[in-house]
């Protein structure tokens, strides 16, 4: 049912965790529907320096967190925004049809952490001004 | 890879026991012939399947005229529910079910509903029991069928069976029991019951897959599904599966057996042992359906904050096997309807497992499975953003 890779990451998550005093942290998903995830990065001149997660959800959830955590990790935010579900997917060698929606709490996981960074930036911003 | 492997999924299937595959290999080769036929080879394979009805029947304490082999345990649900319909659509159209039972049930009601029946399905209590008091209410002048599972298969939990037949006989309306987690499990007897029409599966009681019985009390009418060759009584054409006939036969044998020499006292004390290891060695895990009126090999749980699948992979990983009702097991977004029509939460219904022992599970079995999954259930709240409490 699924590849070798998302087992080996399932069973061994990469960047796995609460991370302390993050830059930005995007959760989606929620606990009716059975999957939540929560991203956490830190940021340095506009790159993702450090990254982690933390996932309810079956074994796809868990494997989709950590091959987009490792994706993203050490590229720019817009770099960053580009990675899709597609690219996810396809880096675990594919997913079964009804677990696709997975990779797409990936992807939105990204963005929400980023946007998260961003808004908490500007509200940083306009406090100094 | 794993230091050992323990089966509990014995709810999904049994294996095979040794004696009910010795007794129906004969059967595949030597003995093949059509119980149908008026030769030797049809004359022993008649008196095979003969036999094997006698003990199927004496397993429930039936008359072995009674007993109607199918091609499983669904069949037989779907023979006893539409057939006994159709036989008494005249006396009316009401049926009644309960929330709980298996889908070969609640689709076979789903189906009578686009045939013009009105269907009542019955709530169930926090442990998975049906009310009685909610049976007397349901039932009308035009009811004609109530089906009732005998133990739930998720959850585990007995009904109030023979209070229902009771009920149901006081007002002359079938009383159907899905028996097929229940029999061969735990002593019963249909007759004392007041039991109508009891499904029963071989191969959840160590017999070969694709053999269901349906025992039919004396007297009441239903009508096929299956037409042709009138095997069966013309209650299900065919020629006979002889050789998963005689597995059956040797199972409920077997399963008799096991009724008086202590081994569903000592099932008993392995499920209560899981059951307390479970509870209280994992923080936020909780025993779903009833603690006592439950099948004897039966251990059901709801662990906080975790998904089903993620902790089924990680037991297969450590060679044990379980299942679960999560929404990721069952190929849709929604959790089990069992837990849901129990009141549990969709979030705590997507942590559910179901450990469902056998005849050869030891206790050292219980001790492993109960310390693999402590262990697992930390590494995955360790994950999990759900889970507040840790250190």
């Amino acid at each position: 049912m699924y590849t070798e890779k998302v087992m080996e990451l399932f069973m061994n998550p990469k960047n796995a965790g609460r991370m302390e005093d993050p830059d930005g942290v995007g959760e989606v998903g929620n606990p009716r529907c059975g999957d939540i995830m929560k991203i956490y990065i830190k940021v340095k001149d506009e790159r993702i320096v450090d990254i982690s997660f933390e996932t309810f959800g079956c074994a796809s959830a868990i494997a989709s967190s950590s091959m987009v955590t490792e994706m993203v990790k050490g590229l720019t935010l817009d770099e960053a925004l580009a990675i899709s579900n597609k690219d996810v997917v396809n880096a675990l060698g594919g997913l079964p049809p009804q677990k696709v929606h997975c990779s797409l709490l990936a992807e939105e996981g990204i963005q929400a952490a980023i946007e998260d960074y961003r808004a908490k930036r500007k509200a940083g911003v306009e406090a100094k001004a | 890879m794993t230091e050992r492997y323990v089966y509990m999924d014995h709810s999904a299937t049994t294996a095979v026991d040794r004696s009910v595959l010795e007794a129906m290999l004969p059967y595949f080769s030597e003995e093949f012939g059509n119980p149908n036929s008026l030769h030797i080879w049809g004359r022993k394979a008649r008196k095979a399947v003969n036999e094997a009805r006698e003990k199927v029947a004496a397993l429930v304490g039936a008359d072995a005229s009674e007993i109607i082999f199918t091609g499983g345990g669904s069949e037989a649900d779907n023979l006893a529910i539409k057939g006994a319909a159709f036989a008494r659509r005249d006396k009316g159209r009401h049926v009644i079910t309960t929330a709980i039972e298996h889908h070969a049930v609640i689709d076979a009601f789903h189906w009578l509903e686009d045939q013009g029946f009105e269907v009542t399905v019955l709530p169930v209590d926090e442990r998975a029991m049906v009310g009685i008091s909610d049976l007397e209410s349901a039932i009308r002048p035009d009811t004609i069928l109530v089906s009732m599972m005998y133990a739930n298969n998720e959850v585990g939990t007995f009904q109030p069976v023979a209070e229902a037949a009771r009920i149901c006989n006081d007002r002359g309306i079938i009383f159907h029991v899905d028996g097929v987690q229940a029999a061969g499990h735990i002593p019963f007897n249909v007759r004392d019951m007041g039991i109508d029409m009891l499904t029963m599966s071989a191969h959840k009681m160590y017999g070969p897959k694709g053999v269901g019985g349906l025992y039919i009390r004396k007297g009441v009418k239903i009508q096929p599904i299956v037409h042709g060759g009138g095997q069966e009584r013309g209650l299900r054409s065919g020629t006979e599966n002889t050789a998963g006939i005689v597995g059956f036969g040797a199972a409920a044998d077997l399963a008799s057996m096991r009724f008086t020499d202590g081994s569903i006292e000592e099932e008993v004390r392995l499920r209560d042992l899981l059951i307390d290891s479970v509870t209280s060695s994992i923080e936020d895990a909780y025993l779903t359906g009833h603690r006592t009126e439950r099948l004897p090999f039966h251990a059901s749980f709801c662990i906080g904050s975790l998904e089903g699948e993620s902790m089924l992979l990680r037991l297969d990983a450590a060679g044990i096997g379980a299942s679960s009702g999560s929404a990721c097991t069952s190929g849709s977004l929604e959790p089990s309807y069992v837990l849901l029509a129990m009141g549990i939460t969709h979030e705590l219904a997507h942590g559910s497992l179901r450990f469902s022992l056998g005849k050869d599970t030891t206790r050292e079995d219980i001790v492993y499975v109960a310390e693999n999954l402590k262990k697992i259930v930390a590494d995955l709240r360790a994950l999990s953003p759900l889970w507040k409490n840790r250190g």
